[in-house]
């Protein structure tokens, strides 16, 4: 039977990484850098699994599930965050929220 | 070996899809027909006798329906809502198990599609998915009805999956397994054994938590705020037409079948007798059939209506042929598991029709408000209290 | 099979991960994302994480992305406007980023030469083992994790409330 390298799951891993920075460098909605941030979460996930297959140790699994966690009340608090920008000066841009600037 | 599973499964896929098919078109004719006898009236009666063929025209009128794309729609989207929204609703019902292993001419095979370790987990994470077909739908049609409508249920379903979640919960600490099967099979030797009864602590709040949050969670009166008709005309689907709207319609009454086995499943022990067959359970629905089939031959010796006197006793000699086959040992140990499991999961089905025809719609601010203030809270102590006094007892 | 199931998955999620950087509409990112966690769930389970698997669908797919799109939703966030931007990141950021995509598959290649994964090559990601290792030597992170989801419960709580006048 054909088995799959665990290098390409890394690899996997480390394109949906890469992806994720591109979206969150490029991108200027809120919500689309929000979902980039996520994006890279996930990647790293899937290097925890796959070290965890690859060491036999279900630690990984652990690691994973706390970030699945930390990510769910990181979306908690960053949506209320992006409402709350949302509704005092009623842009999604991130370059428009700037009056820390000057 | 393996030829023979592979054609196994795909026999056992094709009864279970053409079955839940079957029962899917037949259930919305069972809720017209309870319904209009809540409201006194006969309800569909003209197409088949009793309006028996009722789902059949309705299935017709639907495919030939012109099948409408308003222009202003973002359509990649809103074509790939009703899809996800069946696909999701009819992929829990493949780990549900409808009964215990079975032997048919030498081979033996499991009453289920298939037996996953974490049957319960899986069926919360497809459930959990079905939101999208709503919300989409919403958001695609690009009508404010339908955003109202898929807001309305995307902030409702995540707000009641808590609930549903702890009150499935409770169950599980109790027997101690994720299966489905085995969970089943905890719960073997009478009505006292069911969860709902059974344990340190019995599931009975649990059980009315999780129906009432399955209620919310299918979009069903009183909670189908999605779907308003006196204040967002059709809610979501108010776009959609034709076969796509059945999608809609059909995923529904697939949620609501899916959640009444869970229910079954989790608090009412599955295809599990109320008493062992010593004590004669097994001559209960035999006994059923035949006192119906009685009655319906009674009624249609003194038929009241005219075409009640060839459609009644007709059913009538169903039901007795029916009872009789209850009877033969050959296949009673398939067919009574069947039987039992099927009468509880009606029952909790027919629960849903007469809430609808008894309760109003609520508020919107009273959903919310008595989801998070009040179901949430209980269902968290009843886990608190269950979880402690399995603790305690073990 | 493993490796057809491991291509068609990887590359559903690699194109659903390019989506979501590409498209100009929030909602469709949102979707795309969706399909990247769907498949890597799938994934999860080639690598025997069957617990993690249904996790990441009912978290991530099935409460996180929700609340995305109700809050795309809720906003009625249209498309993005895109502005001008820094010489440096037009010139310079997709290279870099493939320069630092290559680095990483370089070593990742260097590191794991030999070793390959089948189905069912692992079977210690159940449910009764994260449980035990849950409530065992990750306790006291576990336990923190509670109080930090209570503080985020009331941040959430406290930023979205209607200021009091």
């Amino acid at each position: 039977m054909a088995e799959v390298p665990v290098s390409w799951f890394l690899t996997l891993s480390a394109v949906l990484f890469v992806l994720g920075v591109s979206g969150f460098l490029f991108r200027r909605n809120i919500i689309t850098v929000f979902m980039s941030i996520e994006l890279m979460l996930n990647a790293v996930n899937l290097t925890f699994i796959t070290f965890a297959y690859q060491l036999k140790q279900v630690n990984g699994h652990l690691f994973a599930f706390f970030v699945m966690v930390v990510a769910a009340a990181e979306a908690t608090v960053g949506l209320a965050i992006i409402l709350t920008v949302f509704k005092n000066r009623s842009t999604l841009n991130i370059d428009d929220v700037n009056s820390m600037k000057n | 070996m393996i030829d023979s599973f592979v054609v196994i499964t795909l026999i056992k896929v094709l009864v279970v899809f053409a079955v839940l098919m079957t029962t899917l078109a037949y259930l919305q004719w069972v809720e017209r027909k309870v319904i209009a006898h809540i409201q006194v009236r006969p309800g569909p009666y003209r197409v088949g006798p009793h309006g028996l063929l009722q789902p059949l025209a309705d299935v017709i009128k639907l495919i030939t329906k012109e099948d409408l794309v308003p222009p202003y729609v973002n359509k990649p989207l809103y074509l790939a809502a009703p899809f996800l929204a069946i696909t999701m609703a009819l992929l829990s019902i493949s780990v549900i198990p409808f009964g215990p292993e079975i032997k048919v001419a030498g081979y033996s095979t499991l009453m289920q599609l298939t037996d996953l370790n974490i049957g319960v987990v899986f069926v919360l994470a497809v459930s959990s998915m079905g939101v999208y077909g709503i919300a989409l739908a919403g958001w695609a049609s690009n009508n404010k009805y339908s955003l109202l409508g898929g807001l309305r249920s995307s902030a409702q379903m995540i707000s009641y999956e808590l609930p549903l979640s702890l009150a499935i919960a409770a169950p599980l600490l109790i027997s101690n397994t994720l299966s489905l099967r085995t969970l089943v099979e905890k719960q073997a030797g009478g009505i006292l054994q069911w969860n709902v009864l059974h344990g340190p602590f019995p599931q009975i709040f649990s059980f009315v938590i999780f129906l009432i949050a399955a209620f919310a969670e299918t979009n069903r009166v009183p909670f189908d705020l999605p779907e308003a008709e006196n204040e967002l005309v059709a809610g979501f689907h108010t776009e959609y037409s034709s076969m796509k709207f059945a999608s809609f319609f059909m995923a529904e009454y697939a949620n609501m079948i899916t959640v009444s086995c869970m229910a079954t499943l989790l608090f009412l022990g599955g295809w599990m007798a109320p008493w062992p067959a010593a004590y004669g359970s097994s001559f209960v629905p035999p006994a059923i059939f035949a006192i119906a089939g009685l009655i319906a031959l009674y009624h249609g010796v003194n038929y009241s209506r005219k075409r009640d006197k060839y459609t009644l006793p007709a059913f009538g000699v169903i039901f007795l042929i029916v009872a009789g086959i209850l009877l033969l040992p050959v296949v009673q140990a398939w067919l009574l598991p069947l039987f039992w499991f099927c009468a509880k999961t009606g029952a909790i089905l027919f629960g849903f029709m007469w809430i609808r025809g008894t309760l109003p719609r609520f508020r919107y601010d009273q959903l919310m408000g008595f989801t998070w203030k009040f179901l949430f809270p209980v269902a968290m102590l009843n886990l608190l209290v269950t979880g402690f006094l399995v603790a305690w007892f073990s | 099979m493993d490796v057809i199931l491991f291509l068609v998955f990887a590359i559903i999620a690699v194109v659903c991960a390019i989506n979501v950087v590409v498209q100009s509409h929030p909602i469709s990112s949102a979707v795309s994302l969706i399909g990247v966690m769907g498949s890597l769930a799938i994934l999860y389970l080639l690598l025997g994480a069957e617990f993690i698997a249904a996790a990441q669908v009912i978290v991530y797919a099935g409460a996180v992305m929700v609340l995305f799109i109700f809050v795309i939703m809720l906003l009625n966030a249209g498309t993005e406007v895109r502005k001008g931007r820094s010489l440096m990141v037009q010139v310079l950021g997709v290279p870099l980023l493939i320069a630092l995509l290559g680095v990483l598959a370089f070593f990742v290649q260097r590191l794991y030469p030999r070793s390959t994964v089948h189905f069912g090559g692992f079977r210690g990601g159940s449910a009764l083992a994260i449980g035990r290792a849950l409530f065992t030597t990750y306790l006291l992170p576990f336990e923190i994790t509670s109080i930090l989801i209570l503080i985020a419960i009331l941040g959430a709580i406290v930023l979205a409330r209607k200021e009091l006048e």
